[in-house]
């Protein structure tokens, strides 16, 4: 608009370019495009983390053998992030220039959200209690994503505050917050959902020993390349630098920025294990069985794979998705597409 | 084919028009909040009332209510099968909608003739940008309406099974429509 109808959505007023006072008639904010931007991005992180809190809650029910705890207060929970992920953008701009009265709405707004995300991951959390757990693949992962995630979302808040934001903003304790959500979460997550529905996609099991290895070598990693950019934000490091040694207040924390590039490369390694297993096993993988993981949902009453079609035939549903451990029957599960 | 899908409770069209609807929310959202930042952030941001011509759009308010109501008649008349009765009030609401436009348009004119346009100030930047883009919602909305009044007089398209929710379709789009200009008219020309 600012080019095809010289409007000054972006142009402040009384602006000089290049020697030259900028003709249009100004009024308008640079600001706006950050505004704009985040009101896109924020939202965007929930459509990352959304999914994958499905998925780890799937597994969760699944592997301890009985229903999720808090259901309802899960389902409300991701309704309500949903909703509220309107309306915390700018707590991303908070040392912008921006308004100090938005400051404070979109502060409140921040630690509102805060508590449906930790509704979930109690709920999540308080599902483990009293189940018969299932150390598997899957379940490691999304073990995993509980207590790193839970990093992740505690090392918001100091972020969402804005007095203690002026001290950490730009700093590389945002990039470490930033990754323990969405790659120790979200990506963690995605890899729990990989290992539990493969046997679904191609047929076949794919080769505990490798998984195990991409396991460890996977979490140890992660923690090691984002717990110290916590560490170095805090002492003040700052983001996107070309040489951290050129500045003397980073030098006391070098070591730990060492320590997080290492724990790249040795990440990248550990994915190798996971790329070789996940092609191998599509085709030379152990042969499977419909229902490996003795789950409820209706995904696992067509054949895997499934064929055109999904089902061989309409699947008639009977009962919810989480009739695990129901007391009384001989199994442990009972699918909804069984008579009772 | 148009049985509801056992999923959702309603038919795939419909729930295509929701998310449709929903990523309009979004655009309209998006240029609001813009409306709030560039006005929070202005050092001096003219009375609506002052520069725009309020009994022209509060007349227009009117015509686009009344508009909701005519499709709303249209479809209650396409539910009994009334081809004639959908007919009269859907060419009510398109008689409405051109209505709206030609109003709109004379406010435009004006502007115009002053040599107002969305280059004079931020203000009319965001205004000019907002009714603008909800003007060219109500062109395609004439567009869909238009095609269905032109559905009904064919036979084959009237008496198939899928034109009561073409209908319905529209109308939600029509009520989406009018909704936003709802809150358009306040922000720009009363607040």
């Amino acid at each position: 608009m600012d080019r095809v109808f010289h409007t000054s959505f972006y142009m402040p007023k009384d602006i000089v370019i290049l020697g030259q006072a900028y003709a249009g008639s100004g009024g308008g904010q640079p600001l706006l495009w950050q505004h704009l931007f985040w009101f896109l991005a924020h939202p965007e992180v929930y459509v990352l983390v959304l999914p994958p809190m499905g998925i780890v809650a799937e597994i969760i029910a699944n592997n301890t053998r009985k229903p999720l705890h808090g259901y309802k207060t899960l389902v409300y929970s991701m309704m309500g992030i949903g909703i509220m992920s309107f309306v915390v953008w700018a707590h991303h701009m908070f040392i912008s220039g921006m308004s100090a009265a938005l400051g404070n709405f979109f502060l409140v707004t921040t630690m509102i959200i805060s508590v449906p995300s930790v509704a979930i991951l109690t709920c999540l959390i308080f599902s483990l209690k009293g189940g018969s757990i299932r150390y598997n693949l899957p379940m490691a992962y999304a073990l995993a994503f509980l207590p790193l995630f839970g990093i992740g979302g505690l090392t918001g808040l100091p972020l969402g505050l804005t007095v203690t934001d002026i001290y950490l903003h730009d700093t590389y304790y945002v990039i470490g917050h930033f990754h323990f959500v969405v790659v120790t979460g979200s990506i963690i997550a995605l890899f729990a959902g990989v290992y539990h529905w493969f046997p679904k996609w191609y047929g076949r099991k794919m080769n505990d020993t490798l998984g195990w290895i991409h396991f460890w070598g996977t979490v140890t990693t992660m923690c090691g390349i984002f717990g110290p950019m916590l560490f170095m934000g805090l002492a003040g490091a700052s983001r996107r630098l070309y040489d951290p040694t050129a500045q003397f207040h980073n030098l006391p924390v070098q070591g730990w920025n060492v320590v997080s590039t290492y724990s790249a490369y040795a990440l990248a390694l550990f994915q190798l294990p996971f790329v070789y297993n996940f092609f191998h096993s599509m085709w030379r993988g152990e042969k499977t069985v419909e229902n490996p993981w003795q789950a409820t949902t209706l995904e696992w009453a067509c054949p895997s794979p499934p064929p055109h079609g999904n089902f061989e035939k309409t699947p008639t549903v009977h009962r919810g998705p989480y009739e695990y451990s129901v007391p009384g029957r001989k199994n442990d599960f009972w699918m909804q597409t069984e008579p009772s | 084919m148009n049985n509801p899908d056992t999923h959702s409770g309603v038919t795939n069209a419909k729930l295509g028009v929701w998310l449709f609807l929903a990523s309009e929310i979004m655009l309209f959202a998006t240029l609001f909040t813009s409306y709030i930042v560039l006005r929070m952030g202005s050092t001096s941001w003219p009375w609506g009332w002052d520069v725009l011509n309020v009994p022209l759009a509060t007349l227009n308010t009117v015509i686009l209510i009344s508009s909701s109501v005519t499709i709303v008649m249209a479809y209650a008349r396409a539910y009994d099968k009334d081809k004639g009765g959908f007919q009269k009030w859907m060419a009510a609401t398109l008689l409405l909608s051109l209505g709206f436009l030609v109003v709109k348009g004379f406010e435009y004119g004006h502007e115009f003739a002053l040599g107002i346009g969305p280059h004079t100030s931020v203000f009319y930047a965001i205004y000019f940008t907002m009714t603008g883009l909800h003007g060219i919602h109500i062109l395609g909305g004439i567009a869909v309406n238009g095609g269905l009044l032109w559905m009904s007089t064919v036979d084959e398209h009237w008496n198939n099974h899928l034109f009561l929710g073409r209908v319905e379709g529209a109308g939600l789009y029509w009520h989406f429509v009018d909704v936003v200009w709802i809150f358009l008219f306040p922000a720009l020309y009363l607040l």
